[in-house]
């Protein structure tokens, strides 16, 4: 049977951790349940899953791509103009060092902003189950339920505190 | 310490939104003003480059004037977004949270600003495109025989501020996508459709908000090093150059860096106090807040008085002929003479002593008063280094000339100021200028702390 979003939205913090204890209780998997929020919240605040991920790996790649491009950018640059200045050398290391040093960062950075964006699993632009109301400050808790046990999830949720619950179709559920 | 009162998600939603999903009256007023004074500038670069540089007031030997000061001037205002926001990110400063937002936009206007007066200076700016250019079909310099060195610090300019303006960005645009978010649910229609491509999807789960806060401080101890660099090379412009003697100083990287954050945090408070008062942000933008930036800023300010001395005092000790006729024509011949005392005076003297006081600080009219002395201050000690260095007398210079800046820079420069402003009033049309998020945070956050029989106000703060 395919699973169905239910989406409980809570007013206090502390109904929406008990909401999730209540779901880990019934033997949801924590996988299967999410906290959505406007604002963020201390990290185990709704005693969620660990979130691993792998973004410091992104700026290192990105500073290695960025250093081989500098060093070929400013190295080519100078061999394919050979001018002789004052007697220096055609290839000069000073020269390439700062225009070497923004490529390598600024690759760096860019890296970055793509391993942010890929690690937040975005742009996300299927249309899921979400509420308005989480950015005017309500805490959902949005649960994957197989679908005969929308209505067990619904009373749990309910139970647990919170002021409304919505299904897929639309609408509310309580 | 926290002041103010204790704030709904709703009520900030309200009251930071109000300038995008309601703009007031005077808006469109004041753009339209702004733009006029822009149209005028870009009227007179348009004279410019059709009649020549002969319309401006460069001429042997000062061929550098009001357009590259006010180049350095708005570099030095770029650098006040990382200051503020990768700083007291890193340091988790808890005053930053209504500061971060505008310093960053500021950032990127004032970076482009920068850029275009570079671009103007060239009297010819489409020859740029014959400088990146080098395909077969273009013109490019190299095929006429003219061979610009690759080799000079001038190239490192762009490349750095560049970096620098990508980065910046960048970084607005990621603090923006939770807030995107918001006003996605909040409008109708095409504004809808937009903020929702924006917003990319967001949902606000622990994962995204987790990577959010991390982006925040990895991002900001990347931008840190170009900030340091772009300031350094924009001063070895000038400090690379063995020719003009006042110029080829070891000290100009660290005392433009210092400078540059001195009139960039100065500017970020002015913006912020027009804000607090023209969209009547007094929740948000709170005394307190002012007051760190003053506090800050003394630190700030006797850092960079210091770095001034210790040029002048390296100038002079040496007794090199060429430094001393530089420092005599800066300190005994005027016009010069005045306006180092005026901007010795507007940019250390008066503003630290006005800081140095509480009721200085917390008052947001001598607040403003003292930012703006400053700027004007940290623009006329970018005019006195460029032009007396190249206006002094020199061997082999057939042409003497005292530079007097005509209509058309005037004009120009005052176009600068107007389109900056225009650009923030436009941009806080359409993103909030304070990070919702954060606000929201710090909401979070907020707590009291029972010692005795009273009760403190307090944040908490993770690890």
């Amino acid at each position: 049977m395919a699973n169905r979003p239910i989406l409980g939205l809570f007013e206090k913090a502390d109904d929406a951790a008990d909401a999730g204890d209540a779901l880990k209780s019934a033997g949801v998997d924590q996988k299967d349940y999410d906290f959505l929020t406007d604002a963020p919240y201390p990290e185990g605040a709704f005693g969620e899953r660990h979130e691993s991920h792998r973004l410091y790996i992104f700026p290192f790649v990105g500073a290695l791509i960025g250093l081989t491009v500098g060093v070929m950018l400013t190295s080519m640059t100078q061999m394919a103009y050979p001018l002789v200045q004052g007697g220096k050398p055609i290839l000069a290391l000073p020269p390439m060092a700062v225009v070497t040093y923004e490529s390598t960062m600024l690759t760096a950075i860019i890296f970055t902003i793509i391993g942010i964006i890929f690690e937040s699993r975005l742009p996300s632009f299927k249309k899921g189950l979400y509420d308005t109301r989480i950015t005017e400050g309500y805490i959902g808790v949005l649960v994957n339920v197989e679908e005969d046990q929308l209505n067990q999830t619904q009373t749990l949720l309910t139970q647990a505190g919170a002021i409304d619950v919505v299904r897929q179709s639309g609408g509310s559920a309580a | 310490m926290q002041e103010g009162t204790p704030l709904q998600s709703r009520q900030i939603n309200a009251e930071l939104l109000r300038t995008i999903l309601n703009s007031p009256k005077w808006f469109w007023i004041a753009i339209s003003i702004l733009g006029l004074i822009v149209l005028f500038a870009m009227a007179a670069a348009g004279i410019m480059i059709n009649k020549g540089m002969g319309v401006t007031g460069l001429n042997r030997p000062v061929m550098w004037g009001f357009f590259i000061t006010n180049f350095v001037f708005w570099i030095g205002i770029s650098h006040a977004g990382v200051m503020l926001s990768a700083i007291l990110r890193l340091s988790k400063a808890e005053w930053r949270r209504p500061a971060t937002r505008a310093a960053e936009i500021l950032t990127v206007f004032s970076l482009m600003t920068a850029m275009m007066m570079p671009l103007i200076h060239t009297g010819r700016p489409w020859r740029l495109v014959y400088w990146i250019y080098t395909l077969p079909f273009v013109p490019y310099d190299y095929a006429r025989g003219i061979w610009p060195n690759v080799r000079s610090p001038l190239v490192w300019d762009p490349s750095a501020v560049y970096t620098y303006l990508t980065s910046s960005i960048l970084f607005v645009i990621i603090a923006l996508v939770p807030d995107f978010a918001v006003l996605r649910d909040r409008t109708t229609g095409m504004s809808n459709r937009i903020y929702g491509m924006l917003a990319m999807g967001w949902q606000g789960n622990p994962r995204q908000w987790k990577l959010q806060i991390i982006a925040g401080v990895l991002l900001s101890a990347l931008i840190l090093p170009v900030f340091v660099s772009v300031h350094s090379i924009v001063s070895w412009d000038f400090g690379m150059a063995v020719s003009v003697k006042s110029w080829h100083s070891t000290i100009f990287a660290p005392y433009f860096v210092v400078g540059a954050v001195h009139s960039g945090v100065s500017a970020v408070a002015f913006v912020l106090i027009i804000l607090r008062y023209i969209y009547g942000w007094q929740n948000y933008i709170r005394h307190e807040h002012i007051d760190a930036l003053g506090r800050l800023l003394i630190v700030v300010a006797t850092g960079w008085f210091y770095f001034l001395v210790m040029e002048i005092i390296f100038g002079i000790y040496g007794r090199e002929a060429d430094e001393i006729a530089v420092r005599s024509l800066q300190f005994t011949v005027n016009p010069w003479a005045i306006w180092m005392l005026i901007f010795v005076v507007i940019t250390y003297f008066l503003p630290v002593a006005i800081w140095l006081s509480k009721t200085g600080r917390r008052n947001l009219w001598i607040m403003s008063f003292a930012c703006i002395s400053v700027n004007i201050g940290m623009w006329l000690e970018r005019f006195l280094i460029i032009v007396p260095g190249l206006a002094r007398k020199q061997l082999l210079t057939f042409d003497w000339y005292t530079y007097r800046p005509s209509a058309i820079e005037w004009i120009l420069v005052g176009g600068t100021f107007a389109m900056v402003s225009m650009l923030m009033l436009f941009i806080a049309r359409v993103v909030p200028l304070i990070p919702l998020y954060d606000i929201k945070e710090a909401e979070i956050l907020r707590t009291s702390i029972k010692i005795g029989r009273v009760s403190v106000p307090a944040t908490f703060r993770e690890d």
